[in-house]
C-alpha cells in the first residue's frame, strides 16, 4: 500500500500536468476587458490537482494517511485474479460487443462470469445468459426504440428475423 | 377560483378509467426505465411520445406525466440497491441509501425515497399551483451571475462531503471540473482538451459515463475484491407488514430532509439553468448542516436519503414551470415534452399559461394524481427490488455489469464512451483503493458546465471586472453567503490541524 | 421485472398491429433496421423539434417498416454527428438532419476529415429564417432606433446568441459590418437560454429563428426589428429586411435530411421518396407555416449544387468574421 499511494500519486501528478499542458493550447490567462480565456479554467483546476498530488506526497512522507503506514500489499494473488479475470472479463465483453453484437456479447460475457467464476451449475449458467440478453432485446429495441450494436455483418440474418418479429 | 376549477377538471380527467390505466401502466413503465442504470425519464418520455398520437392529446399527456414521475421514483431504486445512480440527480441518494442497503436496511431507504418523493411533488404541485406566474419572473431575474453564485453555493456543499483526507477530496473536485471541460469552450467555439486528439473527446465526456464507470464498474471491482466475491445477503425478506413499520421510521427519522428537500429542491429546479442535480445537492448539504446528528451522514442517515430524494422530485416537477410559462425548457425531459407539444399544436411560450389554461391545469392535475400512483406503485414493488438483491453475488455482479454497460450505451450510443467507461472503471477502482473520494467529480462534472460558462458570461457581460457578484441584487448575497460556506470550514480546519496532526503521533 | 417487459411490449406491439404496417408505395428497397435517425443538435433545439415532428409524422401515417430512432449527437456544434455519420457502418440505415453547421463545422475543424459532398442528398425540408428581436421594454421600436441606440452605447450594448461561428453569430457579424456597430456578444449554449435571457433583460437582443422566439413575440415581449430573408416574412409583413436597407445580404438555418456517405442508390431513392411524402403532408406543411419556415424543394443533384454554393458563402463569411 505504501508504495501504491506514492505511484497513486505520481501517475496523477503525471496526468495534471499532461492537462495542463493540454489546456494551454488555448489562453489561460485573464484576458482585459473579457475575462478568462478559453483554457485558463481547465489550466488552474489542473494546476490545484497538481498542488493536491504534492499535498498527498508530502502526507506520504509523513505517514499521515492510512494507506502510508499500511505495510499489506495493494493486492493480494487474490486481489490481482479477481482484478484480472473479472475486468480482464469486461474488457473482453466490450471487444466482443463490436464483433458478435451487443446481445451476443452479454450471453458470452454472462456465461463466462456465471460458469467460470460464479462455478454455477452449467444449466442455470446457459438459462441466465440466454434468457436476458433476449429479454434486453425486446426490452430496448421492442419497448425503447433503442438500437444497440449489431456487430459485424454476419449476425445480420438473426436480426433480421428478431426485427421481424417486434416490428 | 378558476384555476381550481380547472385544476380539478384535470384531476377528474386522469381519473377516468382509461386515463386512469394510463397512469399506472406509464408509472410502472416509468419505475423500471428510472431504475435502469443510464436510462431516464428522458428516454421514457421521447420514446413514447410518438406513441401519444394514437391516444387523445388529453390522455397522451397524462400518459407522458405518469412515465415521468415514474421515473424519477425509480431513479432512487438503482441508486439504492446497486449503487449506481441512474441519473445525476440521484447521485446524492448514494451517498445514505447505499449505506443503508448495505446494513441490510434497503428496504427502509427505498421506503424513506418514495415518501420523500412523494412529498416533494406534492409540495412542488401545490407551489406551482398557488404561485407559478409569480415564480416565472423569479426564473427570469436569474441572469449568469445568478447562476453562477448558485453555483458556488453547490460548491459550499461539497465541502461536507468529501472524505477526511482533504487533498484528495480537492483533487477529486478539480479532477471532475476538468474532465467537465473537455470537449468544446462555449465561449469561444474552440475545441478544447481533445485528450491524446483522439476525436471522441470532441463530444465532451458525460456524466453517466463517469458514473456509471465509478460506480457501475469501480465500485464494483473494489467490493468483488474487498468481500473476497463473497457477499452474504443480510437482506431481510420483505413483507408489506415490513413496508408499513419502515414507513413509521422513515417519518419519523426523515421529516426534516424532506422538508428541506421539498422546499429547497423547488426554488432551485425553476431556475432553467439550475436543474434538480444542484437542488438536491444542495438539499443533502443543507440537511446535514441543520442535523443534529451529522456525523451520521454518510453512514446511513435517513435525513440523508430523504432530502435529496424530495429536492429532485419536487425540482423535476418545478422544471416545468419555467416550461409552461416561459416555453423555456429547463432540463432534456421538460424540452422533449416541449417539442411534443408543438406537435401537438400548442404554442409554448408566455402565452400558454392564459391561452391553454385547459392543457396547462390538465397536465398539472395529472401530475398530482401520477404522484399519488407512483407512491402506491413504488411501495408495492419494493418487495420486488429486494428481491433482486437477495439474489447471490456471483449471479447479481455480472448482471449489474451488463445493465451498466447496456444502459451506459443506451444513454451515449457510442462505443468510444463505453470503453472510456472501462477506463474510468479501473482507474476508480484503485483510487478507491488509496481513498480518493470519486463522489466529488461525478457530481463535479454535472456542476462544472454550468458554472464555467455562467463565470465567463458574467464576465463578459461586466467586460472582465468580478465586482459583478456582489453588485447585483440577487446575485451578491447569494455569492457572499457561499463564500462563508466555502471558507469557514477551511478557518476552522486550519485553525483546529496543529492540534490533530499530533494525535497520530503520539 | 419480466411482468413489466411484457406488458409494455404488449402494449407497443398491440399499438404497432392496429395501424397494420402497409406500405404506402411499392419500394425494391426498404429499411431492414431501425434507422438511425441522427440529430445535429442537442435535445430541445430548434433541429430537434424538427427532427421528432418529421418523426412523429412518419410514425402517424406508418411509413416505413422500420421506425426512425432519433439519436440526438449535438457534441462540438455538430462535429460529434458528422463523425457519426461519416464513420457509419451500415450507411443504409443513417440519415441525419441538418441544420448549416453542416456547412461551417466541416470549414472550422479541417482535421475531422469530413467532406460533405461525399454525403448522400435526401432532402431540403425548409429553410429557417433569422430575425433580430428586442425586448419590449427596451424602448427600441425600429431598426433605426437599434442602430442610433448600439451607437450611442459604444460596445456595451450587449447581445446574446449561440456561439462564435453559429449561425447567429454570422448574421450579427455582418450587421455590426455593415452598420458599424460595437457590440458585446454573449455565447449561449442554445436558443432556449438565449431567448430566455432576453425575456429577461439580462441581454439587450438576439438574432433568433422565429421559432423559438415566437411565443414571446405573440406574448408582446419581444419585439421583431429587421428580417434577413429575401423578401418580407408573411407572419411578420411590417418588419423590413435588410435588402430593403440596401445591403444584399440573406441568411436561412437549412433544416434537410442528408444520407450517410456511402448510401446504396436504392437506399437512397427510398429515403428520398419517404421523405418526399412527409414534406407533401398536411402536418408537414401547417409546421411551415406556423414556425415561419420558407420551403426550398430541391432534388438531389440540385441539393449538391447548393451545397458546393453554401460551402463558399460561409467560406467568405468566417474569413470574414477572422475564422
Amino acid at each position: 500500500m505504501r508504495v501504491g499511494e506514492l505511484l497513486t500519486a505520481g501517475f496523477l501528478a503525471l496526468l495534471s500536468l499532461y492537462l495542463m499542458w493540454k489546456s494551454s493550447e488555448l489562453p489561460i490567462g485573464y484576458i482585459s476587458g473579457t475575462g478568462p480565456g478559453g483554457g485558463a479554467w481547465p489550466f488552474w483546476l489542473s494546476a490545484i490537482m497538481l498542488i493536491c498530488c504534492f499535498c498527498t506526497a508530502f502526507n506520504w512522507w509523513r505517514g499521515r494517511t492510512p494507506a502510508s503506514r499500511s505495510e499489506e500489499p495493494v493486492l493480494d494473488s487474490h486481489g490481482w485474479r479477481s482484478l484480472i479475470f473479472v475486468g480482464g472479463g469486461i474488457i473482453g465483453f466490450v471487444a466482443l460487443i463490436s464483433i458478435i453484437s451487443m446481445y451476443g456479447g452479454i450471453a458470452v460475457f454472462l456465461f463466462y462470469y456465471l460458469w467460470f467464476l460464479g462455478r454455477h451449475g452449467l444449466l442455470l449458467s446457459l438459462t441466465i445468459s440466454l434468457v436476458t440478453p433476449i429479454a434486453l432485446f425486446f426490452f430496448f429495441e421492442g419497448a425503447m426504440q433503442i438500437t444497440m450494436p449489431s456487430g459485424l455483418p454476419f449476425t445480420d440474418p438473426v436480426f433480421n428475423v428478431l426485427y421481424d418479429i417486434i416490428y | 377560483m378558476d384555476v381550481l376549477l380547472l385544476l380539478a377538471d384535470g384531476m377528474l380527467v386522469s381519473l377516468q378509467p382509461l386515463n386512469l390505466m394510463m397512469i399506472i401502466i406509464g408509472v410502472t413503465l416509468g419505475l423500471f426505465i428510472g431504475a435502469m442504470p443510464g436510462l431516464g425519464s428522458v428516454n421514457g418520455v421521447a420514446i413514447l411520445l410518438p406513441v401519444t398520437f394514437l391516444v387523445p392529446p388529453s390522455s397522451a399527456i397524462i400518459f407522458l406525466a405518469a412515465i415521468y414521475y415514474g421515473a424519477m421514483y425509480g431513479g432512487a431504486v438503482s441508486s439504492i440497491t446497486l449503487g449506481i445512480p441512474g441519473a445525476s440527480t440521484a447521485v446524492a441518494t448514494t451517498f445514505d441509501g447505499r449505506p443503508l442497503a448495505k446494513q441490510g436496511r434497503a428496504s427502509l431507504a427505498l421506503v424513506t425515497a418514495a415518501l420523500a418523493s412523494f412529498v416533494g411533488g406534492t409540495v412542488a404541485n401545490i407551489l406551482f399551483t398557488l404561485f407559478a406566474p409569480l415564480l416565472a419572473s423569479v426564473a427570469l431575474s436569474f441572469g449568469p451571475p445568478e447562476v453562477f453564485a448558485l453555483m458556488l453555493l453547490a460548491f459550499a456543499t461539497f465541502v461536507g462531503l468529501g472524505g477526511d483526507d482533504i487533498p484528495k477530496t480537492i483533487f477529486s473536485i478539480c479532477f471532475g471540473l476538468v474532465l467537465g471541460a473537455v470537449g468544446f469552450d462555449q465561449i469561444s467555439g474552440a475545441p478544447r482538451l481533445v485528450l491524446f486528439d483522439y476525436n471522441g473527446f470532441l463530444q465532451g465526456i458525460g456524466f453517466l459515463v463517469l458514473a456509471i464507470g465509478v460506480y457501475g464498474i469501480g465500485e464494483m471491482l473494489w467490493t468483488i475484491d474487498q468481500t473476497r466475491g463473497d457477499v452474504t445477503a443480510t437482506t431481510p425478506k420483505m413483507t408489506m407488514k415490513g413496508v408499513a413499520a419502515d414507513a413509521k421510521e422513515a417519518t419519523k427519522r426523515g421529516w426534516k430532509g424532506t422538508a428541506i428537500g421539498s422546499l429547497l429542491g423547488f426554488f432551485v429546479g425553476i431556475l432553467p439553468a439550475a436543474g434538480a442535480t444542484p437542488g438536491s445537492l444542495m438539499s443533502y448539504g443543507v440537511a446535514k448542516i441543520v442535523s443534529r446528528n451529522p456525523e451520521e451522514f454518510g453512514k446511513g442517515a435517513v435525513d440523508g436519503v430523504a432530502a435529496p430524494e424530495a429536492a429532485n422530485n419536487s425540482a423535476s416537477t418545478g422544471s416545468m414551470l419555467p416550461m409552461l410559462t416561459l416555453g423555456i425548457p429547463g432540463s432534456p425531459t421538460t424540452a422533449i415534452l416541449l417539442g411534443g407539444m408543438v406537435i401537438w399544436g400548442l404554442v409554448p411560450g408566455p402565452r400558454l399559461f392564459v391561452d391553454e389554461e385547459q392543457f396547462v391545469w390538465g397536465l398539472i392535475g395529472s401530475f398530482y394524481i401520477s404522484n399519488v400512483a407512483a407512491v402506491l406503485i413504488n411501495l408495492a414493488f419494493i418487495p420486488v427490488f429486494i428481491w433482486m438483491l437477495r439474489m447471490p453475488f456471483t449471479i447479481l455482479a455480472p448482471m449489474i455489469f451488463v445493465l451498466s454497460i447496456a444502459g451506459g450505451y443506451a444513454a451515449t450510443r457510442d462505443m468510444f464512451d463505453i470503453w472510456l467507461m472501462v477506463v474510468f472503471g479501473i482507474g476508480a477502482f484503485f483510487m478507491r483503493k488509496f481513498d480518493y473520494p470519486l463522489a466529488p467529480a461525478v457530481l463535479a462534472i454535472v456542476l462544472g458546465p454550468i458554472a464555467e460558462p455562467t463565470l465567463r458570461q458574467s464576465l463578459l457581460l461586466s467586460s472582465g471586472d468580478p465586482s459583478i457578484f456582489f453588485t447585483r441584487p440577487v446575485a451578491g448575497p447569494i455569492t457572499v453567503v457561499a463564500l462563508i460556506l466555502i471558507f469557514l470550514p477551511a478557518l476552522k480546519f486550519l485553525r483546529r490541524s496543529p492540534a490533530k496532526s499530533k494525535n497520530p503521533a503520539s | 421485472m419480466k411482468m413489466s417487459k411484457r406488458t409494455l411490449f404488449g402494449f407497443v406491439g398491440a399499438t404497432m398491429l392496429a395501424t397494420a404496417p402497409i406500405q404506402a408505395f411499392a419500394q425494391d428497397w426498404e429499411p431492414r433496421k431501425p434507422i438511425d435517425f441522427v440529430i445535429m443538435a442537442g435535445a430541445g433545439g430548434g433541429a430537434d423539434q424538427i427532427a421528432r415532428f418529421i418523426q412523429a409524422v412518419a410514425e402517424q401515417q406508418d411509413l416505413t417498416t422500420r421506425p426512425l430512432v432519433p439519436n440526438n449527437k449535438g457534441g462540438g456544434s455538430g462535429a460529434e454527428a458528422l463523425i457519426h455519420v461519416n464513420t457509419a457502418n451500415d450507411p443504409d440505415h443513417t440519415i441525419l438532419v441538418t441544420l448549416n453547421s453542416f456547412f461551417t463545422t466541416p470549414l472550422r475543424q479541417e482535421n475531422l476529415g469530413i467532406d460533405i459532398q461525399t454525403f448522400t442528398p435526401v432532402a431540403m425540408m425548409g429553410v429557417d429564417p433569422f430575425v433580430l428581436w428586442v425586448h419590449k421594454d427596451s424602448g427600441i421600436t425600429t431598426f433605426d432606433d437599434y442602430v442610433a441606440k448600439v451607437q450611442e452605447m459604444d460596445g456595451e450594448f450587449v447581445m446574446g446568441g449561440t456561439g462564435a461561428g453559429q449561425e447567429d453569430s454570422i448574421v450579427i457579424a455582418y450587421m455590426s459590418g455593415a452598420y458599424d456597430l460595437d457590440i458585446k456578444y454573449i455565447p449561449y449554449d442554445g436558443g432556449g437560454a438565449v431567448a430566455k435571457d432576453l425575456a429577461g433583460q439580462q441581454i439587450m437582443a438576439t438574432v433568433n429563428n422565429p421559432a423559438e422566439a415566437k411565443g414571446f413575440y405573440e406574448a408582446g415581449d419581444f419585439v421583431p426589428l429587421l428580417a434577413f430573408s429575401d423578401e418580407r416574412m408573411p407572419a411578420y409583413p411590417d418588419v423590413p429586411t435588410i435588402k430593403e436597407m440596401g445591403h444584399d445580404f440573406s441568411y436561412y438555418n437549412q433544416r434537410a435530411v442528408v444520407g450517410a456517405p456511402g448510401m446504396s442508390d436504392e437506399a437512397a431513392a427510398y429515403y428520398q421518396d419517404l421523405f418526399t411524402t412527409i414534406y407533401q403532408s398536411d402536418e408537414w406543411q401547417g409546421y411551415l407555416t406556423s414556425e415561419s419556415l420558407s420551403p426550398l424543394w430541391m432534388d438531389a443533384s440540385e441539393q449538391r449544387d447548393y451545397w458546393a454554393l453554401q460551402v463558399e458563402n460561409h467560406q467568405n463569411l468566417l474569413a470574414a468574421l477572422g475564422e
